[in-house]
């Protein structure tokens, strides 16, 4: 990671590398510019959401090296070298992630603005815990708020998508 | 001073605070990992994160009571960044860690353009917010040493299942044969401003067999050793009634006597 140029700004520039979605992206942040907005605002990713921006929704979650984190708490320079998973990079060859399958057939989407985070959430559970419970996907639910409360369906649809996993690959 | 972000980058965003600079400690590889050490016993590096502690086996093996505390914190998006040492050096009266890290006698290192000094984290918290760290020092590593101790436990009384402050948290730890207590920590977490260590409730334990109007007992010494405020999760009275029930409660988890969630054993 390396510094710009200071040109006498307060707040200093920095050339970062991510990975997003599988894509190798080189982008020039300030020092106080958040994971979500480079996704945002830099690549266009706006399928992460951004609602309280304080970590308490989850609607801007993305996997972090395979890991469930709320971009809006990461510094870009955070990310420098990491690997980034936004809802855009889920479906593979316009084919749907079973997880987002599953949202559609169980009707798991309302107002939609929090599926992003949720599916990802999901699909982080599914890699750790291929089988849970629906106490570990309330649990791994838990940092993904949904305000038209439709808490009953999500929980339902990644069940589904486990279930389907588990029979294609014969478990 | 950035570790993971999770208290930091919320109060910039609120205002609260408003650095003109943050050094990350990302990339200091030895505040990274946890081993056990003779001598000295569990060292954590101050950069593992809550789900680190979740998932160590060696808090599995040795502390359970220190990963259940970090299972109970947050949410997991926030226990993928938020770090054992930000937890400490935020000092927040609520959090949840230093009560059952105290409980078991842990100390902190702080190391700085000085000498690195070693503090029991006992005797790290002097307030909301603040502690015995020098701005030129960082926390690098808590240790949790060898110790006859038999049983732990931390209960945590929140509004919600997840994602909520502690508004009682209880810690205690036990040296006890069956019933018969021959030493008790009892730290009580969120109703005073610094953890505290419940001192009259430990002495009335202390010697013990262990009955229930003995954990009664205790429950209201501890219950009239804490200084509560009252604010929007809970009045002062409530959470003097709180550390009473759940002193009791974490007495009976750190003595077996109840279920992994607190409910009482049958039979």
């Amino acid at each position: 990671m390396e510094q710009v140029r200071d040109n006498k700004e307060s707040v200093k520039r920095y050339a970062i590398e991510l990975t997003v979605n599988g894509d190798a992206h080189t982008v020039v942040v300030k020092a106080n510019t958040l994971l979500v907005n480079v996704l945002r605002d830099g690549l266009g990713l706006t399928g992460t959401k951004k609602a309280c921006e304080v970590g308490d929704c989850g609607s801007c979650t993305v996997l972090l090296d395979g890991e469930p984190v709320d971009s809006c708490l990461v510094l870009a320079v955070e990310a420098d070298g990491h690997e980034i998973l936004t809802v855009e990079g889920v479906a593979q060859n316009s084919q749907l992630d079973a997880v987002q399958q599953a949202f559609i057939d169980k009707a798991a989407t309302q107002c939609g603005f929090c599926t992003p985070g949720m599916v990802l959430s999901a699909k982080a559970l599914l890699s750790r815990n291929p089988q849970p419970t629906e106490q570990d996907v309330r649990e791994a639910l838990a940092g993904n708020l949904c305000r038209c409360t439709g808490y009953v369906n999500i929980v339902r649809a990644v069940l589904a998508a486990a279930t389907k996993q588990a029979s294609e690959k014969g478990v | 001073m950035l570790a993971g972000g999770t208290d930091l980058l919320p109060n910039m965003k609120n205002d609260l605070t408003a650095p003109t600079a943050l050094v990350s400690l990302k990339k200091i590889q030895t505040l990274q990992g946890m081993t056990y050490v003779p001598g000295k016993g569990v060292v954590i590096g101050a950069r593992v994160t809550q789900n680190g502690l979740v998932r160590s086996s060696l808090l599995n093996q040795k502390y359970l009571s220190v990963s259940e505390t970090a299972h109970a914190m947050a949410n997991y998006q926030i226990r993928n960044r938020g770090t054992i040492g930000g937890n400490l050096v935020s000092a927040i009266p609520s959090a949840d860690l230093p009560p059952i890290l105290i409980a078991l006698r842990a100390s902190v290192t702080l190391e700085g353009s000085h000498q690195a000094r070693t503090v029991p984290l006992e005797k790290f918290f002097t307030g909301p917010r603040c502690s015995v760290i020098a701005r030129d020092e960082i926390l690098t590593e808590i240790a949790i040493p060898d110790q006859a101790t038999t049983g732990s436990a931390y209960i945590k009384f929140g509004l919600r299942r997840s994602g909520a402050l502690a508004v009682v948290g209880v810690a205690v730890s036990l040296i006890a044969e069956g019933m018969h207590v021959e030493e008790a920590r009892i730290v009580l977490g969120a109703v005073a401003p610094t953890p505290i260590r419940a001192r009259e409730a430990e002495r009335l334990l202390t010697g013990k067999t262990v009955t229930e109007a003995i954990l009664e007992e205790v429950g209201r010494a501890a219950a009239s050793e804490c200084k509560p405020i009252s604010d929007i999760r809970g009045s002062e009275e409530y959470r003097r009634e709180m550390v009473g029930v759940f002193t009791k409660r974490a007495l009976r988890k750190a003595l077996n006597l109840t279920t992994s969630d607190g409910s009482r054993k049958t039979g």
